[in-house]
């Protein structure tokens, strides 16, 4: 049979779209996540009362909403530790802020210009002082942290000044029964989806991603890049902040802790290489659901919460394995 | 044939150390330059300051016989001096076409937004896959790529720029015999479209397959400079090892 070059050209992969959509990682995480939800509804009655659903749905918010800055983050070849102290400081600044009498407005500003700022020294530190993620995340982390058992002299803040209820409906409220942490996350998970693939940035961040080098010669300000993209995960987690203390009621200094782990474990199980270039935001919020299911799931079992990392463990080397698998199948 | 870059007297030094001293060479219009040397014989420093990341410490450069003076590798590009890395710097991770189009992508308005246009990258950049003669898919990821492929997506992109000289760092290390063919047939389908290419090559065979004329560096000296038809594979060896002081 003999082809013309043109039309060589333009073919496009001789794939169909189940085995597109198969080939995906995602897509058999979000299948383990939908049958587990589907064994734990026959299971249980509990998992599917609407009361359970609603908590579920509130508290994976949460995680996928940092999840989908650190998938940023690894896309573009790095790593962010410093994320759970950076929500635990957006706590603390918003709720010193609003019990010293501020409206919820003016120290939401507050809060996210406190976690923008850990981005930004993050993102300096990284892009233009050359230090290795991994290192400059880390300091921060304790940095950011400790900053935060300063301002609030390690107290527990529970009275949020005149706009108090505001706070409280804005991270623990709903709207026509959606819970207000969901609703932030759909709005994020949809504009990020846009600006993954259809934006020079986006464009721009996987590209760093893949090769840094090429990124540099073909012109991309990839310093510039970098402090954004730190930038914008310091922001999520700011984001997630505020919400959390709305949803509490309350301020403690532990908030957040460990989070980072669990975060960058839901992107890597939605897909994201740690060694960049790859990574979807879809990927991580079913990442993070799934683990909230896994989470959910134990409790009305009630089997040991103790299990739970054993689970979420098994969960990231499978993802990660079944990866690697398809990888080697391929190069055939 | 007119000349369209042409080096007279350049040097270069670090400190006491002479790189390069007194090379003029030039390149025409539509001519493959194969450029040759040892380790160390100054072909690296010699494409740097052609490309504009050094600046040489003594000679003239002239563009279409224009002089030029850049400070920056941005200055060169924008003059029409495009190069391919001999590590061709691509993005494994996404499409060929958007690899072509990397920090030049193309953009269309959407309301107040602007977003890229892939339609018309993924056809412009098989239009020039196309006048390359290379079975390349815009679509694909360049990680699925043959050496030949990678190559011809690095050479698109200096084709998408209307670049005047090309210089091209070892293109055919590290690739099999196969795809070295099909680098050499784009090297002169660049040729015809009036593209003038410095090809720097330990390859013996291959700048005699592709090059008009050959430059022979020795220890930062040109000691040949003369059409590839009246040399010989064996007189570039002793050139460029000293066994033959010049020619």
């Amino acid at each position: 049979m003999t082809t013309t070059l043109e039309q060589a050209i333009s073919q496009s992969q001789h794939r169909s779209v189940l085995s597109r959509i198969m080939s995906v990682q995602v897509f058999w995480v979000f299948l383990a996540a939908v049958l587990a939800c589907l064994a734990l509804s026959l299971i249980t009655d509990t998992f599917a009362t609407e009361r359970n659903l609603f908590n579920v749905t509130r508290n994976f918010a949460f995680v996928a909403i940092i999840a989908v800055g650190m998938t940023t983050v690894i896309a573009s070849g790095g790593i962010d530790l410093s994320v759970g102290a950076s929500v635990v400081l957006s706590a603390v600044v918003i709720g010193a802020t609003m019990e010293a009498g501020y409206p919820v407005w003016a120290a939401a500003m507050f809060a996210i210009g406190a976690a923008l700022l850990v981005g930004l020294v993050n993102g300096i530190l990284i892009a233009f002082v050359g230090m290795p993620p991994f290192v400059v995340t880390l300091g921060m982390l304790s940095f950011a942290r400790s900053m935060a058992l300063v301002l609030s002299n390690n107290k527990m803040i529970y009275q949020f000044g005149p706009d108090h209820d505001v706070l409280l409906w804005l991270g623990g409220g709903a709207t026509l029964g959606i819970p207000h942490p969901l609703i932030a996350l759909v709005i994020l998970a949809i504009i990020m989806s846009f600006v993954f693939k259809w934006t020079r940035w986006g464009q721009h961040v996987f590209a760093i991603g893949g090769n840094e080098n090429a990124a540099v010669l073909t012109g991309i300000p990839v310093r510039g890049m970098k402090v954004s993209v730190y930038m914008f995960s310091a922001f999520t987690a700011g984001v997630a902040g505020i919400l959390m203390v709305g949803w509490l009621g309350s301020v403690t200094t532990n908030l957040g802790t460990a989070m980072e782990l669990t975060v960058i474990a839901a992107a890597v199980i939605g897909g994201a290489n740690l060694a960049g270039g790859e990574g979807t935001v879809f990927g991580a919020v079913v990442g993070a659901l799934l683990i909230e299911v896994i989470r959910n799931s134990l409790i009305l079992l009630g089997i040991s919460t103790f299990w739970q990392g054993a689970f979420i463990g098994c969960f990231i080397v499978i993802a990660v394995a079944f990866d690697r698998i398809r990888r080697l199948r391929s190069q055939d | 044939m007119a000349e369209r870059l042409t080096l007279t007297g350049i040097s270069k030094h670090f400190g006491a150390i002479h790189a390069l001293h007194d090379v003029s060479l030039s390149v025409g219009k539509g001519e493959v330059l194969g450029l040759m040397g040892d380790n160390g014989a100054g072909k690296s420093t010699l494409v740097k300051i052609i490309a504009g990341n050094f600046r040489p410490s003594g000679g003239e450069i002239e563009l279409d016989g224009e002089p030029c003076d850049f400070h920056h590798p941005k200055e060169a590009q924008r003059a029409g001096i495009e190069i391919v890395y001999q590590d061709l710097a691509l993005c494994d991770n996404l499409t060929a076409a958007s690899n072509v189009y990397l920090g030049r992508e193309l953009t269309r308005r959407l309301g107040p937004l602007r977003i890229i246009d892939y339609r018309m990258m993924h056809r412009r950049a098989g239009e020039l896959f196309a006048q390359l003669k290379s079975e390349t898919r815009p679509r694909d990821l360049v990680r699925k790529m043959s050496g030949g492929q990678r190559q011809a997506v690095a050479i698109a992109r200096t084709l998408l720029s209307d670049a005047k000289v090309v210089l091209m760092d070892e293109p055919t290390a590290a690739i099999s015999v196969r795809q070295v063919a099909e680098v050499l047939e784009l090297i002169r389908r660049l040729r015809d479209r009036g593209i003038s290419i410095i090809l720097i090559s330990h390859r013996m065979p291959d700048v005699f397959a592709v090059s008009d004329r050959i430059a022979v560096l020795r220890r930062g000296g040109l000691v040949a400079h003369k059409a590839t038809a009246d040399s010989s594979p064996e007189e570039v060896t002793g050139l460029i090892t000293g066994a033959i002081q010049a020619a």
